[in-house]
């Protein structure tokens, strides 16, 4: 698993990168109430807003961590906005994204690092 | 009030407690408060409507006015600067005003008691400054005393009744708007949560100890400032600051409920209030924009500032107050529009993240009062 600064975890499943929230950032957010997800099908670029979390406090958005093309959202989100903090590492992805190169995810931190960044 | 540094804020009686709770402390009104705890912000909601919820609100200000001659000059000079009947609240009884300014715009709103020889009022945390240098210079004839030496606190949701009367006997029989004075101990049946429920003013020095033997009665929470803003915009009540201001009248407002008929054109005490000639001739003429309720479509919320247009595309106001309504179970918002789209069922669009989404006029409360009336 790799993180980015805006607290996104990415796992690769396959040739696909699976992009969601981290526990301190769902944490943070409070209780999610609203999600909005892109359209499958969609090329972005690196921090294009991909998609937007509203909680009982605020909205926030969820940056394509690298270009490539969205290819699965997870429709769940949608229907059970909490499922976001009773899962957010695991059933709560948010999207599958298709890239050139998975060597690209190299660049962001791994556990350890991410730790120390919130810690 | 975010920039504040953490040196700057006051603390409160309570906040060891709201620290060993879990609280998440944040400022507010320039106080340190606990915004949640570890339950969340949704979680405290729905258990302050399914048991009792308590609220540490000591940073609002309570304030004795007592007459340097008699009681009813005491009334009169309070009169004068609300557009509400003073003069006749009974004795143990409290009610809700406003302070104008000469625009008719509102300075604050508030809650006053009658306490037979003197009156109680307990005013907004980021006002109270403000409302007492404001009664201190519009009432000669009148002591302004600020209580600066009790906390209040907040029993709110069907099992309030008796987790109260656990702890303090007789309060079981008080009605909504009921206040009672038993020993040290300031009881108002009311609050700000939509739900039956009490306001109580404790001896700071009592205070820990009293909120602590509410906490160990049967299904009695600590709930942060979180819940209290999403419970009390379920039960459509204002936030100063936001829903109204010095730029609102209380009739745009919606709040004409709360001016008493020996006040308004023809009655006893018509006027004599700041601001009295545009609120006359608004109660009598209708405003030109109101303050009502919001149902968007959808689930996503309408936070203040969005902005409101007819479906013709013309602006036609903006929203003050929104969010995720947890009992409601659905988006809900408050704002202002046009007198023309105000009425119930008028059709809207609310522009959130550059998309217009429909939103209906609603009527208010979103979430039934359950007072005891």
């Amino acid at each position: 698993m790799k993180y980015t600064k805006e607290h996104e975890w990415l796992r690769v499943e396959g040739d696909l990168v699976v992009v969601g929230i981290t526990e301190h950032a769902a944490t943070q957010l409070g209780d999610v109430v609203f999600v909005e997800l892109p359209e499958p099908e969609t090329q972005v670029a690196e921090g294009d807003e991909v998609c937007v979390i509203e909680s009982v406090k605020a909205a926030s958005d969820i940056l394509a961590p690298v270009d490539g093309e969205i290819v699965a959202v997870n429709q769940k989100l949608v229907d059970n906005p909490g499922l976001v903090n009773e899962d957010p590492t695991g059933a709560a992805w948010f999207f599958k994204m298709r890239v050139d190169d998975l060597s690209v995810l190299d660049q962001f931190m791994d556990e350890d690092e991410y730790q120390d960044l919130i810690g | 009030m975010a920039d504040l540094e953490e040196q700057e804020l006051l603390h409160l009686g309570l906040e060891a407690l709201h620290e060993e709770l879990g609280g998440k402390m944040v400022p507010f009104a320039g106080y340190r408060m606990p915004v949640q705890y570890p339950e969340g912000v949704l979680k405290e909601h729905l258990h302050t409507r399914a048991a009792a919820g308590l609220f540490d609100v000591s940073h609002m200000g309570q304030v004795i006015l007592r007459p340097k001659g008699t009681i009813d000059e005491l009334k009169l000079a309070f009169e004068a600067l609300m557009p509400v009947d003073v003069l006749g609240l009974a004795e143990g009884r409290q009610r809700y005003g406003l302070f104008t300014n000469h625009a008719g715009g509102i300075l604050d709103d508030l809650m006053f008691t009658n306490r037979g020889d003197h009156l109680y009022v307990v005013v907004n945390a980021a006002c109270k400054a403000a409302d007492i240098a404001h009664m201190t210079a519009m009432m000669p004839g009148v002591a302004v005393e600020p209580v600066t030496d009790r906390a209040l606190l907040a029993l709110q949701g069907p099992g309030a009744e008796a987790a109260l009367e656990a702890l303090v006997p007789g309060v079981a029989a008080m009605r909504f708007m009921d206040h009672r004075v038993i020993g040290e101990i300031w009881v108002s049946r009311s609050g700000y949560t939509g739900e039956d429920g009490f306001e109580v003013s404790v001896p700071e020095a009592q205070a820990e100890a009293f909120a602590r033997r509410l906490l160990a009665q049967s299904g009695v929470a600590p709930i942060g400032l979180g819940a209290r803003d999403s419970l009390r915009l379920e039960a459509g009540l204002c936030l100063y600051g936001h829903d109204i201001d010095t730029a609102t009248s209380p009739v745009e407002a919606n709040l004409t409920w709360a001016i008493q008929k020996s006040r308004r054109a023809g009655g006893a005490r018509e006027g004599g209030f700041p601001g009295a000639q545009r609120i006359l001739r608004e109660l009598a003429e209708g405003p030109a924009r109101l303050r009502v309720g919001l149902r968007p479509e959808g689930r996503a919320p309408m936070r203040e500032g969005v902005e409101l247009f007819a479906p013709d595309g013309t602006p036609v106001g903006k929203v003050t107050s929104g969010g995720f309504g947890p009992s409601v179970n659905a988006p809900i918002a408050m704002g202002y529009v046009a007198r023309a789209h105000a009425s119930i069922g008028t059709e809207l669009m609310g522009e959130v993240r550059g998309k217009r989404l429909p939103v209906t006029v609603t009527e208010m409360p979103f979430q039934p009062t359950t007072y005891k009336l």
